[in-house]
């Protein structure tokens, strides 16, 4: 499936017309300038071998390097890639402890006022682009409150100051010891990840309840019911625990989902994950961090499935690899 | 002559009137919660229809006056008597903007789920009605294109239309969201058509010597198409997210050829710096208003047409649980 979508993508911006070079550079460049560059990245010799190379330099781990800035790809993934984590690690955490719970609450009172108000919530969660909601967070907690920064991962000094490991700035201010850091990193991360996550609860909510009330459906619930134990228990113990395991993978495919988010999410905070990068790189029409940034995309997707059927595997006991 | 273009002539027609009138029955029959979302859902789209068709004359401007009488309209004016949601930095009337980006909008989303449509559904039913290489290597694309988050292939094709001369208008937009979407109705359409090749009245239809074209025509379509009008209401709800998306990063709507709302909110984020809200939650708002509707009829559709609920949503959160013997069928 990898090689599918490298296919299509390096299809998709060869077929593109115009040149790449010159519309990564502006129209006033010499030619001579364009052909060497055309030379160096091979633009120059056929299709065919272009695709042969440029696979080959996937399998190797090389995923290339930008034209505009010049950046090798596996810088972005280590710097803009960590911060598009932290975000979309802390959105999903956000995503499931609402919506798993509304989820959960409007299945088991199917049809009451309770179930239609977390899905009427849901859907309106759903409605709501995450820009928008961005854009609304930062006015009222931002700008009015003050209670907030509105843009950016961190605030100048905590990234000066700041010693990177992991590039990911939350655990580095954990590693540290750092209180002042982290206090100014979470600060930063709570705007972006409440948008995104409360954007992707809606989905949950949904198919949470859509499960529950499959599965309270089921022979089981009512064998449970029948020996007489404690509709509590039949509902916590029984019904819940099962109707969970299809939101696992759904959690994870919807990862996706939430990636998509993630690039308006960044472009709303200025938060300079990959999503970010990846806007900037199609503003300069850079067809190599454009592809580059796709193929790490699709690539996290693909990673991201497999480990979603390993925990399935571990959660479901009838489902064996 | 009005009855005779209501009475049908022919006993082949009187079915078909009937079948009509047998597909709309789940709708009348539908009661409670979903008949509640539905007709919420239908009046809020309504809302937005007539907004888009009576746009000259709901609006006092057009979509791009910024004066009017020869006097320039304030910039950044905060909302008042003359300007109901406020001005833009350029001096747009907000509520103009609005009103006139419902005309972007559901033209658009139609176009879009309409090319996704017939592009969708006939590729999924042949694909699955004959199965073989070319069912395997379709199914192989759109899974790769499905598993892909849609937001970046559209970006992407929009993107690449944007830099050849098409330029960026209503059907480059429309075909971005449609390469977003098929994916999606194909492979429902396609996994449905599967387990329906092997039903006995499909079966005996081959076995009475049915060419396939009428096989997949008169037994086949009807049955898998039932699933569509759900599908394609929640999609044309997605597809206003995915359009604003598209505005909101540039790659939607040029601001020349219409007022697109994702558009305008992306020019208020650096309003929003200064405190000025009106010019970005009133598109905000209808967006959420309109995506809002469309998904309350989607449900309220899916509930009452399918009261089994096992088509859920979009395809996405929908679980292949195919069985061993279709699984053989895949295989070859």
């Amino acid at each position: 499936m990898v090689l599918i979508l490298l296919t299509l993508v390096f299809l998709l911006l060869r077929v593109a017309p115009g040149n790449p070079i010159q519309a990564a550079l502006g129209g006033h460049v010499p030619e001579q300038y364009v052909h060497q560059i055309e030379h160096k990245l091979g633009f120059d010799k056929p299709l065919l071998t272009q695709y042969g190379d440029y696979l080959w330099n996937v399998v190797r781990g090389d995923l290339g390097t930008t034209i505009t800035d010049n950046r090798p790809l596996s810088q972005i993934i280590t710097q803009n890639g960590a911060a598009t984590f932290e975000l979309a690690i802390f959105a999903m955490l956000i995503a499931v402890m609402v919506g798993v719970p509304l989820g959960l609450i409007a299945g088991r009172n199917r049809d009451t006022p309770l179930d239609v108000g977390c899905r009427v919530f849901g859907i309106v969660a759903y409605a709501t682009p995450v820009f928008f909601l961005g854009l609304m967070s930062q006015l009222v907690f931002g700008i009015w409150l003050g209670w907030l920064p509105i843009s950016g991962q961190a605030s100048p000094t905590t990234q000066a100051f700041l010693q990177t490991h992991t590039n990911i700035l939350f655990v580095d201010a954990i590693w540290d010891g750092d209180g002042a850091a982290l206090w100014d990193v979470t600060r930063h991360l709570i705007l972006p990840a409440m948008t995104l996550g409360l954007a992707t609860a809606g989905i949950f909510i949904r198919l949470t309840r859509i499960n529950v009330i499959r599965t309270l459906r089921d022979d089981y619930i009512e064998a449970a019911r029948a020996r007489g134990i404690a509709e509590r228990r039949v509902v916590f113990h029984h019904a819940f625990k099962n109707a969970l395991v299809p939101v696992i993978t759904i959690v994870g495919l919807n990862l996706a989902i939430l990636f998509g988010g993630a690039v308006l999410t960044e472009t709303t905070f200025n938060w300079p994950g990959i999503g970010h990068e990846l806007v900037l790189y199609l503003e300069n029409r850079d067809y190599a961090g454009v592809q580059g940034i796709i193929v790490v995309f699709a690539l996290v997707v693909v990673a991201v499935s497999v480990v979603v059927d390993f925990i399935n595997a571990y959660v479901d006991p009838r489902i064996r690899y | 002559m009005a009855t005779s273009t209501l009475r049908p002539r022919t006993p082949h027609g009187r079915a078909r009137l009937i079948a009509a009138g047998r597909a709309m029955q789940p709708i009348r029959d539908a009661s409670g919660i979903a008949r509640t979302m539905l007709w919420t859902g239908v009046g809020i789209t309504g809302f937005f229809v007539v907004l888009a068709l009576f746009a000259p004359l709901l609006s006092r401007y057009d979509f791009n006056d910024y004066r009017a009488n020869g006097v320039r309209f304030p910039a950044l004016d905060p909302p008042s008597g003359l300007h109901w949601m406020g001005t833009t930095v350029q001096s747009d009337d907000v509520m103009a903007r609005v009103i006139y980006g419902t005309q972007t909008e559901l033209k658009v989303v139609i176009a879009a789920v309409v090319m996704s449509l017939t592009l969708g559904v006939p590729l999924g039913l042949i694909s699955g009605y004959f199965g073989g290489t070319l069912d395997r290597a379709l199914v192989l694309v759109m899974d790769a294109l499905f598993a892909f988050p849609y937001l970046l292939i559209a970006i992407v094709i929009a993107f690449l239309l944007s830099t050849s001369s098409i330029g960026g208008g209503i059907l480059t937009a429309a075909f971005a969201i449609t390469v977003a979407y098929v994916p999606l109705y194909f492979r429902v359409v396609r996994n449905h058509v599967v387990s329906l090749r092997e039903e006995a009245y499909v079966d005996a239809a081959r076995a009475l010597g049915a060419r396939p074209r009428t096989v997949i025509r008169k037994y086949v379509f009807f049955n898998v198409v039932q699933n569509v009008p759900p599908i394609a209401t929640l999609n044309a709800a997605d597809a206003i997210l995915l359009l604003a998306a598209l505005g909101f990063l540039g790659y939607g709507i040029q601001p020349s050829q219409g007022a697109e709302w994702g558009y305008d909110i992306s020019r208020a984020v650096s309003d929003a710096a200064s405190g000025v809200w009106w010019t970005g939650l009133f598109p905000g708002i209808a967006i959420v208003l309109l995506v809002t509707g469309l998904t309350l009829v989607g449900e309220g559709l899916n509930e009452t047409i399918n009261p089994v609920l096992r088509q859920r949503r979009f395809g996405h959160f929908e679980f292949d649980e195919r069985e061993p013997r279709e699984e053989a069928l895949l295989e070859g």
